[in-house]
């Protein structure tokens, strides 16, 4: 017979609610069960009711993250024996509405996105495929791991700024615009500026550190953030000095 | 934009994955008058698209060709490919990863920064490129941005498509749900591009998402249009026990060993070649994948396996690799082992045993990605034009998400462009209202019998029992008849949740009755298929049979509900069916 172990749910439902509730389920304590093993296994055979998002269950889709006993967590990438004897304390992601149960609103980061045009930009045709930009596997390395984002919004959970701020970008946001100056192959930079270094860009960011420690996949936005003021700082320096520069 | 974008386009994509984005962006391009949207259950990046490992294949290097890249396929097919669509994709698929080349797409590079390629299973050559082992989550983080860049491509986030309307033989927009308020929509559109994935899910053990439950293929199969090939079910060799989760081919494309209990490599009783030290292309564990899950059903009937906590599994050898290049080339293989197994490949032996990967069935779709159905296209794994005929090989589903992904946006932009805007006519908005009519009965549903999850843990028994790596007209007759029953018992099934706001529940209600029509195409497909071709291996059929077989199965779904199955023979071009040869 299996060990149990209790999960306590948050549990909202707009139309019969009007503030969050816990409900507390008491499921089978396997091994090799991840936090959202645990959750499947409520909706499946105890109460079908209960909404969260999930899908590839192997950490690389970004869909389940949730509060676990306080922390950002993903659900897939977290496992139930860790928290023995529990009981587990599972609520939705802070810092965002929340739509119903565990599932919360994340448009805002949908709409800041597009702003820091998290896209390759270059002078040349679209149509010009010649062959490959170059780029040595040392060039790769100056952005690789901004690269690994999954939109996940650990980082925003984790983040103070982001609860207080309304207009701050946000980690996530920043360290993709930075994933894209950094790489050899972009030239937009100079398109970026004028949105990160901005009171709701890098310059809200008061160094707290909490989004590298929430993140799943080691993209370190705080230290994105930290080497994009400088650099915000040196072209503020050099439009200051060299005026003709900005023209 | 999702929510408030105005509810008629020129053309609708349902998916936004490789292939929805793909397709988008080519709609965007090929017309700027048209309007474009991307509707999906989830949002784009949490697209299936996302959990790609190993690579994507295009010709690149000197000494490789066309020519050797479209035969590994059709031998790798066992020679139910379409050969000119795959001389085609061949053609254009160095392209397209050059492109998302040009679009920021981090590929795994040489030191010179020229792109660096892997060897993949049942290729001849060094053609798959890679960003690292998460090729796909890169493909997708770049085609996800990029799409933004497009301000005319509108997108309904987190919206459930739940049926086709058809217009006197024409497909003229959707019935969606938007998951955040529940509310019912119709979504009006001159042309519509599946791009939904495929439907893993219909099985207990899979790589594939949550997500992966053949809404695209149930979307098409009921509004008319067949699905082809659906007997065709590919089985990844390298699995992890209970999570399914997806130890990349190119574990052993970097020199990874299958071993039996014996320590022994296996692969060598099953004429695949001789032991070698280092990879031999087309050889031992670069064979394809169907050959290799079918040589590890009979390592168990011959007791050389080993008994896991949840099966038999053999055992995945990287050791040898060392530490320096697992974590440059596999470093996602490594997490994964030592996140879900808690395993270090570095010194420990991975177990693993074959899973339910890929659908090569599908769609069935023209080379231009055109449906028999006027202004229905589909790309992607959701679709089957066929490039991958009886047996995919590993890395040529990445670059055919693009090619027919951008294939299809081109056709279906061509045919909506000269489509005159209209109202919807009485009979579609009829339809409109018997769908919503449906799914509020759903969603009131009292007294159901029994929970969705008992009816879809049945179905994905039943499925696997009945058409896993080996069927027999006895298996699939029983699983037919479950399927049959199970239909009947989903008819009674119980809802509690009666919330409109993100109810899951009813989602996964909707989602299971996909699967089950899928179920239904699948058994009855693999029960007339009276030969073993590739991934279909009948017991009592055991040899290809080009006299009777050597051709598509198309299966449509008839006015009273019941299935039809028909042949289509197989486009031949250049290669004359053969004999599948490897490792010697």
């Amino acid at each position: 017979m299996a060990d149990h172990i209790i999960l306590q749910v948050t549990r909202y439902r707009p139309e019969r609610e009007s503030e969050p509730t816990t409900q507390e389920y008491e499921i089978p304590l396997h091994e090799e069960w991840a936090v959202l093993d645990g959750l499947n296994h409520v909706k499946d055979q105890l109460d079908g009711t209960l909404s969260y998002r999930w899908s590839c269950r192997m950490g690389i889709c970004g869909s389940c993250g949730m509060t676990v006993n306080g922390e950002p967590r993903l659900t897939c990438a977290t496992f139930l024996t860790d928290y023995r004897p529990g009981p587990i304390r599972i609520e939705p992601l802070r810092n965002f509405p929340v739509i119903r149960d565990l599932v919360v609103e994340i448009g805002d980061f949908m709409r800041k996105l597009p702003e820091v045009k998290p896209w390759l930009i270059r002078d040349e045709d679209a149509a010009a495929l010649e062959g490959e930009l170059l780029q040595t596997p040392a060039e790769m390395d100056d952005y690789k791991r901004y690269s690994m984002c999954i939109n996940c919004m650990l980082c925003y959970s984790a983040c103070p700024i982001v609860g207080l701020e309304e207009g701050f970008l946000g980690p996530a946001v920043i360290a993709l615009a930075q994933r894209y100056n950094l790489d050899s192959r972009d030239k937009g930079a100079d398109e970026r500026l004028d949105v990160l270094s901005t009171a709701e860009g890098v310059w809200g960011c008061t160094f707290v550190g909490e989004c590298t420690t929430a993140c799943p996949k080691g993209v370190d936005p705080a230290g994105a953030i930290q080497q994009y003021k400088l650099t915000a700082a040196t072209e503020s320096l050099k439009s200051f000095l060299l005026p003709w520069r900005s023209a | 934009m999702a929510g408030e974008a105005a509810s008629a386009h020129d053309v609708l994509v349902i998916g936004g994955g490789g292939a929805g984005l793909r397709a988008a962006i080519a709609v965007a391009e090929a017309d700027a008058g048209l309007s474009v949207a991307v509707i999906s259950k989830v949002y784009p990046m949490r697209s299936h698209t996302v959990s790609a490992e190993g690579g994507a294949a295009g010709v690149i290097r000197p000494g490789d060709s066309l020519e050797e890249h479209a035969h590994d396929t059709v031998s790798g097919g066992d020679w139910l490919c379409d050969q000119a669509a795959v001389e085609a994709f061949v053609a254009e698929a160095p392209r397209e990863l050059l492109r998302l080349e040009h679009w920021g797409c981090p590929w795994s590079r040489e030191s010179d920064g020229h792109v660096a390629v892997r060897p993949f299973g049942g290729m001849k050559q060094l053609r798959t490129w890679f960003a690292a082992d998460k090729t796909g989550f890169h493909m997708l983080h770049t085609l996800f941005p990029t799409s933004l860049k497009y301000e005319r491509i509108a997108r309904y986030d987190e919206w459930f498509v739940t049926k086709l309307l058809v217009d006197d033989g024409r497909v003229s927009g959707v019935v969606a749900i938007e998951l955040m308020s529940g509310r019912i929509e119709m979504i009006t559109a001159k042309a519509v591009i599946l791009c939904t994935g495929g439907c893993g899910r219909v099985y207990p053990f899979t790589t594939n998402a949550n997500i992966k439950t053949g809404d695209g293929m149930a979307l098409a199969y009921r509004a008319g249009a067949p699905l082809k090939d659906m007997e065709f079910v590919q089985y990844h060799p390298t699995g992890l026990p209970f999570t399914g989760i997806l130890i990349t081919e190119a574990a052993r494309a970097e020199g990874g060993w299958l071993l039996n209990k014996d320590g022994y490599r296996y692969l060598q009783d099953y004429d695949l070649g001789r032991p070698e030290p280092t990879p031999v292309l087309r050889s031992m564990e670069l064979g394809p994948r169907d050959r290799l899950s079918q040589a590890f059903v009979k390592e168990v009937e011959k007791g050389r396996t080993i008994d896991g906590p949840h099966g038999p599994v053999v055992h995945l050898d990287l050791r040898h690799l060392g530490e320096e290049l697992i974590t440059a080339k596999i470093p996602f293989v490594r997490e994964l082992c030592l996140e879900y197994e808690g395993i270090d490949p570095v010194r420990q032996l991975v177990p693993v045993r074959p899973v339910v990967h890929y659908m090569m069935g599908g769609v069935h779709t023209d080379i231009h990605g055109a449906t028999p159905l006027a202004g229905l296209y589909a790309a992607g794994e959701t679709a089957c034009v066929s490039i991958n005929g009886a047996n995919r090989l590993g890395s040529n589903s990445l670059p055919e998400c693009l090619v027919f992904g951008a294939r299809a946006g081109r056709a279906a932009a061509e045919y909506a462009a000269p489509v005159a805007s209209a109202e919807p006519p009485t009979p579609v908005r009829a339809q409109v209202a018997d769908e919503r009519r449906r799914l509020d009965g759903l969603l009131h549903r009292d007294g159901g019998r029994e929970p969705i999850s008992a009816i879809r843990t049945e179905m994905q028994r039943a499925v696997e029992e009945g058409a896993g790596i080996y069927r027999s007209a006895d298996s699939l007759a029983k699983a037919a008849d479950k399927l049959r029953e199970l239909r009947e018992r989903y008819a009674a099934a119980q809802i509690e949740d009666h919330s409109r706001t993100f109810n899951t529940e009813l989602i996964a209600a909707l989602e299971l009755s996909c699967m089950l029509d899928v179920a239904e195409t699948i058994m009855l497909c693999a029960q007339l298929r009276e030969e073993s071709r590739g991934a279909h291996q009948r017991i009592d059929f055991p040899a290809r049979d080009d006299e009777r077989f050597l051709a598509n199965s198309l299966i449509y779904r008839s006015a009273g509900g019941a299935p039809r199955v028909e042949y289509l023979p197989v486009t031949i071009t250049r290669w004359p069916p053969a004999e599948r040869v490897y490792g010697r």
